[in-house]
Formats: structure tokens, C-alpha cells, sequence
């Protein structure tokens, strides 16, 4: 029951933080991936925030043997950069830049823009699906 | 309100990064959005593993729904079909490499995983290569 509270607030400050920085408003996303045209670089505090958190605040954690109410850290196992990963991030960076969306502002989005969400979440489902059946 | 806040990017960013720290220091989970995605909808899960991936995500949308007063320009008349490829692209490129901006981009790369640091290069250097192609070559 605990984690289930963790996971529901942790997602609430997900979401409203994607909200609050703007990274649900895919004009603005794709003026942020647009250094040579209508450059928005705003966006990069984003990144910049999110990872000075997480970089701080993951060396704390990954002192702890165990995570404080679960019994072990859930982590990926591999670190090899492979075919796969340069694969998968390239054609992931076109379909970002082709829309302004990635998967949680797509989600996000059901709430502020359902008729491009309409067409958006489905895709990322089936795509999604087409991933997995090529994955071992 | 919102916009008197002299950062909403650097906020917000610093938001998602809090959300992703409390989710590791508790539950000892990645907040990457793509993977609690696909894992709920396609992988057969037990009771647990399934509620707190439903709960994450029910909470990200709720979470945005809640910060609605943000007020931006809504697109309309985007190309549909622009949208259907990109969902397309988006749903494969993050499950064949195993993680989308939060997964790589925010947590792994505040765990210093090399294959997020490389991930992360990478779909920016797409998106960017993307967006400008989109710009100038297309009506």
C-alpha cells in the first residue's frame, strides 16, 4: 500500500512538472529542437533541473543497500551501448521531433489536446507493441 | 498564476527530477514513463508489479491535470498524419532502446549509465536533424 502512495504521488509531481515547464506544449518542444531555425532553448533548464536533482540525489540513494520501503533497487542490468540502443533512440528522437511529444506529455495530453491525442496515443500503443515483438 | 514564476522550465524540471528521486529512494524503481507503459500493457505482471505501474501513471496524468491553469498556444491543424508516424516512431524507437526522455534522459543519466548518456545524445541528435528537416523541407 505504501509503494502504491509513493508511485501515485511521485506520478502526480511527474505530471505537474511537465505541465509547469512547458514540455506538454510540443510548439514549444519542437522550437527547442530547432537550433538553426526558431530556437527556444528554454527547455534545456528542463534537463538541466530534473538531472541536477537526480544526480545529487541518486549518489544518497545508491548508498542504501535496499531502497527505504522495497527490497531491492530495480535497475537494468546491461550498460553496453549496442546496435539496439542507437537504433531504438534515433528513430524515438524522429518521432519526437515529427510531433513535439514524448511518451508522458503524450499522455498528459489526453487532458489538453484529445483530438491530436486521439491519433498520437494509439500509434505510440501499436508502436510500442511492434517494439516489444522485436525485443528478446 | 503561472506565468509570474520567473523559471517554469527549471521548476518544472526540477519537479520531475524529485519525482524520479522519490520513486528510487522508496520503491527502488526508474521513473521512466515509456517502460511503466509497456510493461502495463504488454507484459503479464503480478497484482503489485501491475497497481503501482497503474498508480504512476494514473498520478502523471492527474498531476498534469491539475497544473491546467499553465496556459499555452493550443496547436490545431496539425498534419494527422505527422502524428500517426510520430506515435509510430516514438512507440518502437523507446521499446527497442528500452527508454524514452525520462527513462535515459532523466534517471539514467543522474545514475551515470553511459548507455542513457549515449541514449540521450542520440533522440536529441534525431529530434533536432527532425525538426529542421520538417521546417525546411515541407510546406
Amino acid at each position: 500500500m505504501q509503494r502504491l502512495i509513493i508511485a501515485l504521488i511521485s506520478g502526480l509531481i511527474f505530471g505537474a512538472g511537465l505541465v509547469i515547464s512547458e514540455m506538454t506544449n510540443p510548439i514549444k518542444v519542437q522550437n527547442f529542437l530547432d537550433p538553426l531555425g526558431n530556437w527556444d532553448p528554454s527547455l534545456a533548464f528542463v534537463m538541466g533541473g530534473a538531472v541536477a536533482v537526480t544526480l545529487v540525489a541518486s549518489r544518497f540513494i545508491m548508498k542504501r543497500k535496499t531502497p527505504i520501503i522495497a527490497d531491492r533497487f530495480y535497475m537494468a542490468v546491461q550498460n553496453t551501448i549496442d546496435a539496439r540502443l542507437i537504433f531504438g533512440a534515433g528513430v524515438f528522437g524522429m518521432g519526437w521531433g515529427l510531433s513535439g511529444y514524448c511518451p508522458g506529455p503524450g499522455l498528459i495530453n489526453t487532458m489538453i489536446n484529445p483530438t491530436e491525442a486521439m491519433l498520437f496515443l494509439p500509434a505510440l500503443i501499436v508502436g510500442g507493441w511492434i517494439g516489444q515483438r522485436y525485443s528478446a | 498564476m503561472f506565468e509570474l514564476w520567473p523559471s517554469q522550465p527549471l521548476l518544472g524540471g526540477v519537479l520531475i527530477g524529485i519525482s524520479a528521486a522519490l520513486l528510487l529512494a522508496f520503491n527502488g524503481r526508474i521513473a521512466g514513463i515509456s517502460g511503466i507503459l509497456y510493461n502495463l500493457l504488454f507484459n503479464p505482471l503480478s497484482s503489485p508489479e501491475r497497481s503501482w505501474r497503474l498508480c504512476f501513471i494514473i498520478g502523471l496524468i492527474g498531476g498534469g491535470y491539475l497544473m491546467l491553469p499553465v496556459e499555452f498556444e493550443l496547436r490545431q491543424d496539425y498534419p494527422p498524419i505527422l502524428l500517426i508516424i510520430s506515435g509510430l516512431a516514438v512507440g518502437i524507437g523507446t521499446r527497442i532502446g528500452n527508454g524514452c526522455t525520462s527513462g535515459h534522459g532523466v534517471c539514467g543519466i543522474g545514475l551515470m549509465a553511459g548507455r542513457s548518456i549515449a541514449a540521450t545524445a542520440i533522440f536529441m541528435a534525431s529530434g533536432i536533424l527532425t525538426v529542421t528537416l520538417l521546417r525546411n523541407f515541407s510546406g
